[in-house]
């Protein structure tokens, strides 16, 4: 059996970053792109956790704490605004809304 | 109890029983739905008892009783009690004050309340700055003692009078109401201490003037007459504006006493060449007396102005407001004495109208407009008093004046109210023991303005032909003007008595049978004035009777008012006694032939008129048509200035000043149109050149800018990638 080492979190952690980012960028519907942030958010804090435990520090875990809270803010924020959208526009797809511009 | 203090009391009874009828009568005197139509029926403009011709006689003999009390209108007796009442106050507070003044050193008092203009800066004449301010306050002096006591006790009696006379009229409360509200302006009048409150009260007795002349406003021609009377004395008004200006602008003052002592101060001198600043300011004032004062060329309201109810006529036109302007010039004594110019011009105007109007008054069959014309006249003989600088002489005359002619249109109310609104005196004659004491109290009044010796008229008309006779300023031609006047006065006033009460009679049939003498409330009043006819005058017998000083109490009573050095030479001057009985025997002749002719011609030889009259057809025509001046002041100034002015001045309107206005609203459109282009195409185009360049500039980078949110997402991973690659390859 391997040792589970610092290097190995953080390769699981580019992974999610890797994957959430792609789906970011790449999936239409609205909740997956939220799904997707959640993964980064994630990767953030598994790196986050996983260099606490390397360098005995507690501080990252505290800040991966932080980051959980605020990724169930987003969560419920970003979920209202989708509502929000939906009765406006009967529609979740990120590529049918472009109100973002002048 | 200090009276002198109490003097501000004196006008506001009378106003405090206005302000009770005029906002609370109505519910002491409901009016019936029906009494402001006019009767049908009735057949003279003049008729001033519509009502009781049209409902015919059987009101007449509630007369006989007395009785005003509708059974409708249980308070009316109210009406009566309050506003009498008032005046009677004010005229025993008025009679305690002067009563107080004899003893009071100089009989000066002023009494200042308030300041009521205030601050007003003003540039005087010499180019100081004043500031324009009037006081509300009141002087009592001789002269303003004698005419509150006029303005008091015949206003009293007076109103007495009305409450018999006006018993049965519609509107009870609404005339004691006007009247009282005339007793009080017409004390502010005189109570004045400035010529700015003097001429409140001289607006505020012009508007009770007005609506009492107005008082049965159904009638058209009563309406008009009101309307004559308001707009002619607009005229004068202006003058007395104008005047007050100037005096204010030259001495910076309104005030009596500063006014007299600033003109008696020396620093002014007597403009005896020429027509000086003094002379202008004068003359302006005098305007304003003309106006007020019903004297050539602005007395034709006052004839007119017999629309009124006869108790109005009495109090307003003949006793009492027809004298303000006589007061007024009086008052202003120290003015007029620096301006002869002006002087001798207010002697002429005052003789001319005095025989202008009397010649008038020789063919009028009108009972009231004969007395208006005697009014008119008699006021020019005030005119003339003070035209020849015998200033108590005229408020003498004023004064016994007051008495008789209140007395004579009294006198003839008592007659039209016997005859039932009977006014011509063509259906009258042989009255006389019909209404015996309206008979004799008229015979009194009538012996006393024909200027027989002992009645009160001699004396004061006596003394102003003496005065026009031997003082500097008078003339033997205006003497003989008022000798002659004094003659036509007899006549006409004899005239008017012999086809009222002697002769024989020409009363309608129908109206025959009901004549009646009048209720107590009315004979009284009579009876009282009759007394002061008779005895006024004993307080300025002639200088020639040489009798002991208290019958020369008029004049000395009055000379605090009038002091200065011109009337103390007038007094000073050749008085010759001889002349003076010659002069007197001559005046007393003319008068006496006046009456005896008029008897002859009216009772002994009544078809002798009517040969005249035929023979001199065109002068007969001139008198009976009052010298056309009502139709020439309609060609002139009705249809002339009024009508042709007003078509010069429309098209002066529309021309010139809607010319004006047309032309500065064009030059506004023209600049506003230059404006326009300017705001559109450099304003904004400089405005739409910037945001079109920016506009420009923006082009590419709206291309990026798609908003899709994962498009941005891409630019960021791109950008975080360029900069991974940029750090990689920098290692």
């Amino acid at each position: 059996m391997y040792p589970i080492t610092t290097a190995h979190y953080i390769a699981l952690s580019a992974a999610l970053l890797l994957i959430g980012t792609v789906g970011v960028l790449t999936r239409r519907n609205i909740v997956i792109i939220l799904m997707s942030i959640e993964l980064i958010l994630n990767a953030v804090n598994i790196n986050l956790v996983a260099f606490s435990q390397a360098l005995h520090n507690l501080n990252g875990q505290v800040f991966a704490i932080f980051v959980i809270t605020d990724a169930v803010a987003e969560a419920a924020v970003g979920l209202g605004i989708l509502i929000a959208l939906f009765r406006n526009k009967e529609t979740v797809l990120a590529d049918e809304v472009d109100l973002l511009k002048w | 109890m200090n009276f002198l203090d109490l003097i501000w009391l004196i006008p506001l009874f009378p106003l405090c029983g206005a302000l009770l009828m005029l906002l609370f009568g109505r519910m002491l005197d409901p009016q019936p739905a029906s009494a402001v139509a006019v009767a049908p029926g009735v057949e003279h403009t003049h008729d001033e008892h519509d009502h009781h011709h049209g409902h015919g006689h059987s009101h007449d003999h509630d007369h006989d009783h007395g009785h005003h009390h509708h059974p409708h209108a249980p308070l009316k007796f109210l009406v009566s009690l309050i506003c009498p009442g008032m005046v009677l106050i004010s005229f025993l507070l008025s009679v305690g004050a002067v009563w107080q003044l004899t003893e009071k050193p100089g009989r000066v008092h002023q009494l200042i309340q308030f300041t009521w203009l205030a601050g007003l800066p003003f540039h005087m004449l010499d180019g100081r700055l004043a500031t324009f301010s009037a006081d509300w306050g009141f002087l009592l002096d001789p002269l303003s003692a004698v005419m509150i006591l006029v303005v008091t006790g015949i206003g009293f009696l007076i109103h007495v009078y009305s409450t018999g006379y006006m018993a049965h009229d519609n509107g009870y409360y609404r005339f004691f109401g006007y009247l009282n509200l005339f007793i009080f302006f017409m004390l502010m009048l005189v109570l004045a201490n400035n010529y700015t409150l003097l001429f409140v009260g001289w607006e505020g007795v012009g508007l009770c003037s007005y609506l009492l002349i107005g008082f049965y406003f159904q009638k058209k021609s009563a309406g008009d007459a009101g309307k004559k009377a308001f707009i002619v004395n607009r005229v004068g008004d202006a003058g007395f504006i104008m005047g007050m200006l100037l005096m204010f602008s030259l001495l910076g003052t309104v005030r009596f006493l500063d006014v007299n002592a600033a003109l008696r101060s020396g620093h002014f001198h007597a403009e005896t060449a020429g027509f000086g600043v003094l002379s202008a300011m004068a003359l302006l004032f005098f305007i304003g007396a003309t106006g007020k004062s019903a004297q050539f060329p602005l007395y034709v309201w006052l004839p007119d102005a017999m629309e009124g109810p006869t108790p109005v006529s009495a109090l307003i036109h003949a006793a009492t407001m027809v004298t303000a302007g006589v007061y007024m010039v009086a008052r202003s004594a120290a003015l007029f004495q620096l301006t002869p110019q002006t002087l001798n011009i207010v002697a002429f105007i005052g003789a001319f109208t005095a025989i202008f109007a009397a010649t008038i008054g020789l063919v009028q069959n009108d009972i009231k407009r004969v007395l208006a014309y005697s009014t008119v006249s008699q006021l020019g003989y005030m005119f003339l008093a003070l035209g020849v600088g015998a200033y108590w002489v005229a408020v003498f005359h004023l004064f016994t004046h007051a008495f008789f002619k209140a007395l004579l249109f009294l006198g003839s109310g008592s007659v039209i109210h016997a005859l039932g609104g009977e006014q011509d005196m063509r259906r009258m004659g042989a009255l006389k023991s019909k209404i015996p004491i309206t008979h004799w109290t008229m015979w009194v009044g009538s012996v006393a303005i024909a200027g027989i010796p002992g009645f009160a008229g001699f004396f004061s008309k006596d003394e102003i032909l003496w005065q026009t006779y031997s003082s500097p300023a008078g003339s033997k031609m205006l003497w003989i003007v008022g000798l002659v006047t004094a003659g036509l006065t007899a006549f006409y006033m004899w005239r008017l008595m012999n086809m009222t009460f002697y002769g024989k009679s020409r009363v309608a049939p129908e109206v025959a049978a009901h004549i009646h003498e009048s209720p107590p409330a009315m004979t009284i009043p009579l009876i009282l004035l009759a007394v002061g006819g008779v005895f006024a005058g004993w307080l300025g017998v002639p200088r020639a009777w040489n009798l002991s000083e208290r019958f020369y109490a008029f004049e000395r009573w009055l000379e605090p008012a009038f002091a200065s050095a011109a009337t103390e030479a007038a007094k000073g001057g050749a008085h010759d006694a001889s002349v003076e009985w010659i002069l007197m025997g001559i005046s007393v002749a003319v008068a006496i032939i006046g009456i005896v002719v008029a008897r002859y011609f009216y009772v002994r030889r009544p078809e002798i008129p009517d040969t005249i009259e035929k023979a001199l057809k065109p002068l007969h025509g001139l008198l009976y048509h009052k010298y056309y001046v009502d139709e020439a002041y309609d060609v002139l100034f009705v249809n002339g200035l009024g009508k042709g002015g007003g078509r010069v001045l429309g098209a002066f309107d529309r021309n010139i000043v809607d010319g004006a206005v047309n032309g500065a609203g064009w030059l506004t459109r023209f600049a506003s149109r230059v404006s326009i282009w300017w705001d559109t195409w450099i304003v904004d185009g400089a405005v739409r050149f910037g945001s079109f360049t920016v506009k420009l500039l923006s082009y590419p980078v709206c291309i990026l800018q798609t908003g899709r949110v994962q498009a941005y997402a891409l630019f960021v991973v791109v950008g975080v990638l360029i900069f991974f690659g940029y750090y990689l390859a920098g290692k």
